[in-house]
């Protein structure tokens, strides 16, 4: 379970973030949702310590990142993955080497068990015979599976996607969508995804917190979210028309 | 514009990128691995370049000198003499150097942008991966390594250059041998060596400083690579009055 607690986050006195509380639960997959500039990448970069905090106290099972030596933070984040929005592979290497990388940075393995590992990896986002193929090679739905692989290599217990669908076609991000909560309940992983995908959402928002201007205006799961009576976030959600005659159809049935 | 304040920033964040870099790597075998892949990379794909440039510049400097210094009050040696140390003291090392602070820094520099842009050094980072470390220490290592390899290449090649003019009649292989023996000092040899060795430290780690810090977009990384070429140059020379002034 990760915990913010009162989480302020400003740049050049700006405050972006402005008391962030939100609990995101193990075994879920918990979204962050909000419109473009709202504050969700800056939050969940707060998380993964890409940024550092003004105020406030980030609680991975308890243990405080931010209070955290470095040493103990390297710890902390090799229980960490990420998915990135642009799969953020590295290009100069295979699909597989890029699975292999953690494995070879941090695990005791031997060689043939990383291979192997990273092999199950791959047939787990169902991209099996793509080993030797360079990420230039792959179609975006691919790239991004190859990093969902990559980000379960180590057996991580936080799992963060940074608009994991940005960039793909509906399918694919369905297809993207059930990888991630497929995962995170066979692994009992805490998972965070960022996103302003309404399918997403509807799909796979298990627990959601909605930011607007760097506040939370509203958490729930994706059954609640309809019926919702915030106003920011109804225009969040409604902002499409469609979505808007869906709930006028189910109110005059 | 450059200002002083924006300067001694500059000169902060370097010494504590370069802090982060020199340190033990997280495991060795990668280290080894990516340390063989960058000799090759900038020091073996720069050997053609260094030996084209260092026989031509070889042969013109042997030219120059019959043709525009040699009188009858000089002596035969001249040429060969001045050849041999020009090439020893400055071209192998301080110019064959800046020629490479363009072609390797910029390459380190648009490498290491593209990764800060495309977020491969985040994802690095979030692993727990020590992304100076694990990226900027093989390069430094690599081209400080086969940076001697890379002078003693450039010497050979600038003094081939030098005997190839004497086919043109200008100069004669006897002139040239003279000379090129004539009170030979072998710590001007290694004087270009340590030289190198310094450049080679200053264009890895300012190219990779200029990439790793890079904010933005692909107009940045080619800023990037830019200023990293034009920062390293000037460093090289600035080392090169000081060495040339502690060295020789």
């Amino acid at each position: 379970m990760i915990k913010i607690e009162h989480l302020f986050k400003s740049f050049d006195g700006k405050e972006i973030l402005k008391d962030i509380n939100a609990t995101f639960e193990n075994g879920k997959v918990n979204l962050i949702i909000g419109q473009s500039g709202s504050g969700k990448t800056v939050l969940m970069k707060n998380i993964v310590g890409l940024l550092t905090p003004e105020r406030g106290q980030i609680l991975y099972d308890g243990r405080d990142f931010v209070k955290m030596k470095k040493k103990e933070q390297i710890l902390l984040r090799r229980e960490m993955g990420m998915i990135f929005q642009n799969a953020a592979l590295f290009d100069s290497l295979t699909v597989l080497d890029n699975v292999m990388f953690p494995l070879n940075m941090f695990s005791s393995m031997c060689y043939e068990d990383r291979v192997k590992r990273a092999k199950h990896c791959l047939e787990r986002v169902n991209l099996p015979g793509t080993e030797n193929k360079y990420p230039k090679e792959l179609s975006g739905g691919m790239q991004k599976r190859v990093a969902i692989a990559r980000a379960i290599a180590l057996e991580p217990k936080y799992l963060f996607c940074d608009e994991p669908n940005s960039g793909l076609d509906p399918k694919t991000s369905i297809v993207i969508d059930e990888l991630i909560q497929d995962i995170t309940h066979e692994d009992n992983i805490t998972t965070i995804v960022n996103t302003h995908d309404m399918n997403s959402v509807m799909g796979i928002g298990e627990s959601i917190i909605f930011i607007c201007k760097g506040i939370v205006e509203w958490h729930g799961s994706n059954k609640e979210i309809i019926n919702a009576t915030n106003k920011k976030l109804e225009d969040f959600i409604f902002a499409s028309d469609i979505l808007r005659q869906v709930k006028e159809a189910q109110s005059t049935h | 514009m450059i200002t002083i304040k924006g300067a001694l920033v500059d000169t902060g964040r370097y010494v504590r990128l370069m802090g982060r870099t020199l340190t033990k790597p997280d495991r060795w075998n990668m280290f080894m691995k990516q340390y063989v892949t960058e000799m090759f990379q900038l020091g073996y794909n720069s050997i053609g370049i260094v030996l084209i440039i260092s026989f031509f510049i070889g042969a013109v400097i042997c030219l120059q000198i019959k043709l525009n210094i040699q009188s009858p009050w000089m002596p035969e040696m001249v040429v060969g003499y001045t050849t041999r140390e020009i090439m020893l003291l400055e071209f192998s090392s301080s110019i064959m150097c800046l020629i490479l602070a363009g072609k390797v820094g910029s390459n380190i520099a648009s490498e290491l942008g593209t990764m800060r842009i495309t977020q491969q050094i985040d994802a690095l980072e979030i692993m727990g991966v020590n992304s100076a470390n694990y990226l900027i220490l093989p390069k430094i290592a690599g081209l400080m390594t086969i940076m001697p390899i890379l002078v003693t290449f450039s010497v050979a090649s600038g003094i081939i250059g030098a005997f190839c003019t004497s086919f043109m009649g200008t100069v004669t292989v006897d002139e040239l041998l003279v000379g090129f023996h004539y009170e030979f000092n072998q710590w001007f040899f290694w004087c270009g060596i340590i030289k190198a060795v310094v450049y080679a430290f200053i264009i890895t780690s300012v190219a990779s400083y200029k990439g790793y810090t890079v904010e933005g977009g692909s107009v940045e990384v080619g800023k990037g690579s830019t200023d990293a070429v034009v920062l390293s140059s000037v460093l090289i020379l600035f080392a090169d009055i000081f060495l040339t002034q502690i060295l020789t």
